[in-house]
């Protein structure tokens, strides 16, 4: 087992250090390019052999780079997550404690939803209740923004859902912090906020928007994995990874 | 924040270290309590302490030092000793060398003491820049761009400049300094302070100037971590021009201590 670091690993992770996340396209392109500026060789299908040997080095630093996929698109992402730090305190250092207060409350809205969403009229007026300092309207958009802008969260529509890279980092976090609300996925037994749910009111079940298409995909009828009753929804297509996207 | 659980114990005392932002580096000063312990002082605690305690202090301390690097805050060893090591301070220059040991094989990161006198330290890559790797030396954060155009026009004109040279060059980019700008805020504060506090820029007064003016030079860590061949190269683009024509510029670039450094890092 080549256990050894060299400079290709400390590239690889000095990038991850300042994106945080890059998807399953990026990550090879970046192991590719740290393997030919550094001389070492390059073996196309050793990309998660090549993570591990960074990971057995950050183990002690209670940090991981830990592979998930995008509730959106169903690709699969590398996001640099630290350990020692799962819950959101891990933010604290870039956010004020106002404004974590409003964080954790868009959390728990999105979790408590249906559908892995919360409206910006919602996440405003939960601004009302907040114990410490008041938010002001343009604050929390600004906020709201910033968040964002930090991957924290994802925003289409004035609808806000909790991002690829928060998913992955705070996964420890939120199954803790919501046991009973929290649901996983059926098919790849994931924690899962965007999704569709099973109308047998026995059977409930949550499948990813992206699991569902690619579990029912050339299937006529489409049924439940779980209890075979006929699965209502509307399938969505398979989609291509694009290969260009690194967010 | 209440109901809260902590999924670690380790976090705690890093953790309460931790201010929001723009007050962090104006942590009070109250070094005097520390004193470096002496070899037999260290060996005495480490005997006291677990490999595994060691080792848990270890990583709490580069978790500090990767927190302040990311905003380019300088680590005051006061600090870093009051919120961090605390009471394995009879160990601290053993809790460094393994913090150095992994900065160095792990990150590829080399803890530098920029200042001896109040023992602050930044972090340096000691990895060779290549193209569209390192964010200042291809700047794709406008923040970064910002101030490689004022690095440049600094190391243009010989290492040294007056402000006004500064601004006039800022405005006609459309960056203002007396106006709120929509990506970076109040210019001139990103300009004056926060680079200056990360040590990208020296910014100080010139004697006996009424009302008071000021000089831009380069920062430790500019000197650190900015390539000035790859200054060149980007006014060479800019301009449509040989680096080779500034010839004082280019023997200066290809001369400075940090692009031989560049060379020599990429294979230990
Ligand atoms: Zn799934
Ligand atoms: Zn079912």
């Amino acid at each position: 087992m080549s256990r050894q670091m060299g400079d290709s690993h400390r590239r690889f992770l000095q990038t991850m250090m300042v994106n945080g996340i890059v998807d399953e396209q990026g990550a090879r392109t970046l192991y590719q390019h740290c393997c030919e500026t550094h001389n070492t060789q390059y073996a196309p299908d050793k990309l998660d052999e090549f993570i591990d040997t960074i990971n057995s080095k950050l183990q002690p630093m209670f940090m991981q780079i830990r592979k998930g996929m995008s509730e959106d698109n169903g690709q699969q992402y590398y996001a640099l997550v630290n350990m020692a730090e799962t819950d959101v305190t891990r933010m604290s250092s870039d956010y004020a404690d106002n404004e974590l207060e409003l964080f954790r409350k868009t959390m728990d809205l999105i979790v408590g939803s249906e559908n892995g969403k919360a409206s910006s009229t919602d996440i405003l007026n939960s601004a009302d209740t907040m114990t410490s300092k008041k938010l002001k309207k343009s604050e929390t958009e600004h906020l709201l923004n910033r968040l964002v802008h930090d991957k924290w969260l994802s925003e289409k529509r004035g609808e806000y859902t909790l991002s690829t890279r928060c998913i992955i980092e705070m996964e420890p976090y939120i199954r803790t912090m919501y046991q009973d609300q929290v649901k996983v996925c059926q098919i790849c037994h994931n924690i899962a906020f965007q999704c569709q749910i099973c109308e047998n009111p026995t059977c409930g079940i949550k499948i990813h928007n992206p699991c569902v298409a690619r579990y029912f995909k050339g299937r006529s009828e489409p049924r439940c994995p779980a209890c075979d009753d006929f699965w209502p929804h509307e399938i969505p297509e398979v989609r291509r990874p694009k290969s260009q996207s690194r967010r | 924040m209440t109901q809260r659980k902590r999924l670690s114990t380790t976090q705690s005392s890093s953790q309460s270290a931790r201010q929001p932002g723009t007050l962090v580096a104006q942590e009070e000063d109250d070094d005097p309590t520390f004193t470096q312990p002496s070899t037999s002082q260290v060996q005495r605690g480490l005997e006291k302490l677990t490999s595994a305690q060691v080792d848990q202090k270890t990583a709490e301390v580069v978790q500090y030092f990767l927190v302040k690097d990311q905003k380019k805050i300088p680590i005051r060893r006061a600090d870093l000793v009051k919120h961090v090591v605390k009471d394995y301070r009879n160990i601290y220059p053993e809790i460094m060398k393994r913090v150095v040991r992994t900065f160095d094989q792990v990150f590829g990161l080399k803890v530098v003491e920029i200042d001896t006198k109040n023992h602050t330290y930044i972090l340096v890559n000691k990895l060779e820049t290549v193209e569209g790797a390192s964010s200042i030396n291809s700047p794709t954060n406008p923040k970064m761009g910002l101030l490689f155009v004022i690095l440049s026009v600094i190391f243009m004109k010989g290492g040294v400049v007056r402000e006004g040279l500064i601004w006039n060059t800022l405005k006609k980019l459309r960056v203002d300094p007396g106006e709120k700008h929509e990506e970076f805020g109040d210019v001139k504060r990103v300009v004056t302070d926060e680079f200056v506090r990360q040590r990208y820029l020296e910014y100080v007064r010139i004697p006996h100037t009424e009302p008071a003016e000021h000089e831009f030079r380069w920062g430790q860590r500019a000197d650190m971590e900015v390539s000035k061949a790859k200054i060149l190269e980007f006014m060479g683009q800019l301009h449509e021009q040989d680096p080779q024509s500034w010839s004082q510029q280019y023997r200066e670039a290809h001369s400075s201590p940090n692009s031989t450094q560049a060379s020599t890092s990429s294979q230990r």
